[in-house]
């Protein structure tokens, strides 16, 4: 574990027990730098929008917001373990799609209890994923091949599995809850968070833990430093790269459920170019393409600036061709920012 | 810091520089959210509610998803527009479920709803400003049996076997045919997306094992011309009939390669839901469904100011 290019990763415990070098290194280093710059961003962002109109800055837009952040943050949040390891998965919007179509044949179809239901859609995410870490480790096929055999193979999936129409979950009265309703807000009247933002929190920490504290974490980021100086010094680096694909697959099971929950259906032709959102948000954030390095937090406020910019210019009623043009813009400008503070750092 | 800077002043000039239709509190404003904008049918669409807007002296906005599939988008357009506390609200359903609970919102804030073009599965809406499409498809089948002479082997290409329109038309032209037309058989429906080179592809294969058709009708833009390519690249001499415009098969049907087209009336669309909104805040009585009618069009009345009119480029 001594080669140079783990030691430029910048977490704490691996490469160093130096603890005040460690946080020194977590609160001014590069990474956070870019968390601050995203976050910045953001925070411009919202002021601009909150001037611009009176009705960005309203509890209902705010949730409106919320809303919308969750499935492509969730989204995002399983690109983000892949995506540090210097892979790429395009199949995870259709994957959602595929997932949330499952949900549909467990809860409606076969009328099992939601809980069931949910676990099965979560592992129906997680099997697949081991498939496309499957199909990338032991046929050698490069990722981006690999997922996007995958996202067609489960496009055609979800078209077949619900005869190409979407399921309704009539079954499962509570099913709208998961996304719709607000724990918080029943307790806190004042705080109608829905609760499909709660999921995106709790997934967020969850993977925070995962990738900061245990060995699957450390390993992620090893693997997208330097694959072959993991490879050489004993760790099963194949066996690794298919738990993070299966625990990202899972990740996308967790997004289909909050997607189909939001629209009380499992709409099977839905999900293709949620994949390229989902980059977009990571990339924002300041995980690097080439790997080695990205951050969870980074990835939320992308998936936020994302989601904050398209609804401020909803509101302030922008024509929808120049929406596009300007999303695409903010999306050359952070990653161009990104590389300025590589450059500089 | 220079980066940050160039970042606001970048957005801030962009949002400025397309802002330029940006909501004044005391209008009267009426946000559409479509299935769609891209597509001329939807600019068409956009194009009469604008008219129809500027008459009133009402402000309005259209956007719509990428594509028919992107339910979630379109349920966060819905949520946007509802925030900006419009006076009322222009819908056309992408999913007839998914929007009711924001529909609901509406109804509780006093913010009368019309659909457009597709209904919803509830009694919220006012209105749905729509086209008749099951009649229109009746239509175009009485005039395919008209030019094959009342007989032989026809097929159909339809964009897709789930939405309302692709239901309608499809079982519409069937319907006719087989209670007005006995000796005409249907030998094959294909669906093709609407993708004009899927449904070029689907018609080649149709032609290929099916060698008698006289006829076939591509039931919406991309299906027709899909159907056109796929005649002319098989060299065959068939009756084709098409539905909706665009400037292809307009052309198509000048130059007699398409017998004629059904078009809908998009911007009688655009406008009927921008005027029943604006009824609707005067507190007229509206009917449950708005037709907003349909033509024939082939070479003989193409140039004809009325129906001119409806069809687009």
């Amino acid at each position: 574990m001594s080669d140079p290019a783990l030691v430029k990763d910048d977490k704490d415990g691996m490469t160093t027990g130096d603890a005040v070098a460690a946080l020194r290194r977590r609160l001014l280093g590069p990474a956070a730098l870019q968390k601050l710059l995203a976050f910045a961003s953001l925070v411009l962002l919202m002021i601009y929008f909150s001037f611009a109109s009176p009705a960005f800055m309203q509890t209902d837009n705010m949730i409106n917001i919320l809303q919308a952040t969750a499935v492509n943050g969730v989204l995002a949040i399983a690109s983000t373990f892949v995506i540090i390891t210097a892979g790429i998965d395009l199949s995870v919007g259709t994957l959602m799609t595929f997932c949330a179509v499952m949900a549909g044949v467990f809860l409606t179809y076969w009328e099992l209890p939601m809980w069931t239901g949910i676990v099965a859609a979560i592992a129906t995410g997680a099997l697949s994923g081991v498939v496309s870490g499957t199909v990338i480790t032991k046929m050698k096929v490069p990722p981006f091949i690999a997922t996007l055999g995958m996202m067609l193979v489960l496009k055609g999936l979800a078209l077949v599995v619900s005869g190409s129409k979407p399921i309704y979950f009539t079954n499962t009265e509570n099913f709208s809850m998961i996304s719709q309703d607000s724990l918080l807000g029943a307790i806190v009247p004042d705080l109608p968070i829905p609760n499909a933002a709660l999921i995106l929190i709790v997934m967020a920490v969850f993977a925070s833990i995962v990738l900061n504290r245990t060995a699957l974490g450390r390993y992620t980021f090893a693997i997208g430093s330097n694959e072959e100086a993991v490879r050489l010094s004993g760790v099963n680096v194949d066996r690794w790269k298919i738990i993070i694909y299966g625990l990202g697959g899972a990740i996308c099971g967790v997004a289909g459920l909050l997607i189909a929950s939001r629209i009380n259906s499992a709409q099977p032709a839905l999900g293709q170019g949620y994949e390229l959102d989902a980059i977009a948000a990571v990339v924002i954030g300041g995980t690097s393409l080439s790997g080695g390095t990205g951050t969870i937090l980074g990835t939320i406020i992308g998936a936020f600036i994302m989601s904050v910019l398209t609804n401020g210019l909803r509101i302030l009623s922008v024509a929808q061709e120049w929406q596009f043009v300007v999303t695409g813009i903010i999306i050359i400008l952070a990653v161009y920012a990104d590389m300025l503070r590589r450059k500089r750092a | 810091m220079f980066k940050k800077h160039l970042l606001s002043v970048a957005l801030g000039a962009l949002v400025i520089a397309g802002a330029s239709t940006a909501v004044r509190a005391e209008d009267t404003y009426i946000p559409l959210v479509s299935k769609g904008f891209q597509h001329q049918f939807w600019q068409a669409v956009k194009l009469g509610a604008e008219q129809a807007a500027k008459a009133a002296n009402v402000k309005i906005t259209f956007e719509g998803p990428e594509t028919e599939a992107m339910v979630d988008k379109q349920i966060d357009m819905l949520s946007a527009a509802l925030a900006k506390k419009p006076q009322a609200i222009g819908f056309a359903a992408l999913d007839s479920k998914a929007a009711i609970p924001l529909l609901k919102k509406a109804q509780a804030a006093k913010i009368p709803v019309i659909a457009f073009d597709s209904g919803v599965d509830s009694d919220i809406p006012l209105t749905t400003c729509t086209t008749d499409n099951l009649a229109a498809a009746g239509l175009a089948a009485d005039k395919m049996a008209g030019l094959i002479g009342d007989a032989g082997e026809v097929a159909v290409v339809v964009h897709d076997q789930t939405s309302r329109t692709g239901i309608d038309r499809r079982d519409g032209f069937l319907k006719q045919m087989k209670d007005k037309h006995p000796n005409i058989k249907i030998v094959s429906v294909q669906y093709g997306g609407g993708d004009q080179l899927k449904s070029t592809e689907i018609t080649k294969s149709i032609l290929q094992a099916n060698p008698n058709v006289k006829g076939i009708f591509g039931a919406n833009e991309g299906s027709a011309i899909g159907v056109l390519n796929g005649v002319k690249e098989m060299k065959k001499k068939i009756v084709v009939i098409g539905y909706d415009s665009g400037k292809q098969q307009k052309a198509a049907i000048l130059s007699g390669e398409m017998a004629g087209a059904i078009t809908q009336n998009p911007i009688g669309i655009g406008s009927c839901t921008v005027d029943s909104a604006v009824k609707a805040l005067k507190g007229e009585k509206l009917p449950k469904i708005t037709d907003t009618g349909f033509y024939w069009y082939d070479k003989s009345n193409i140039g004809d100011a009325k129906i001119a009119a409806v069809l687009y480029d």
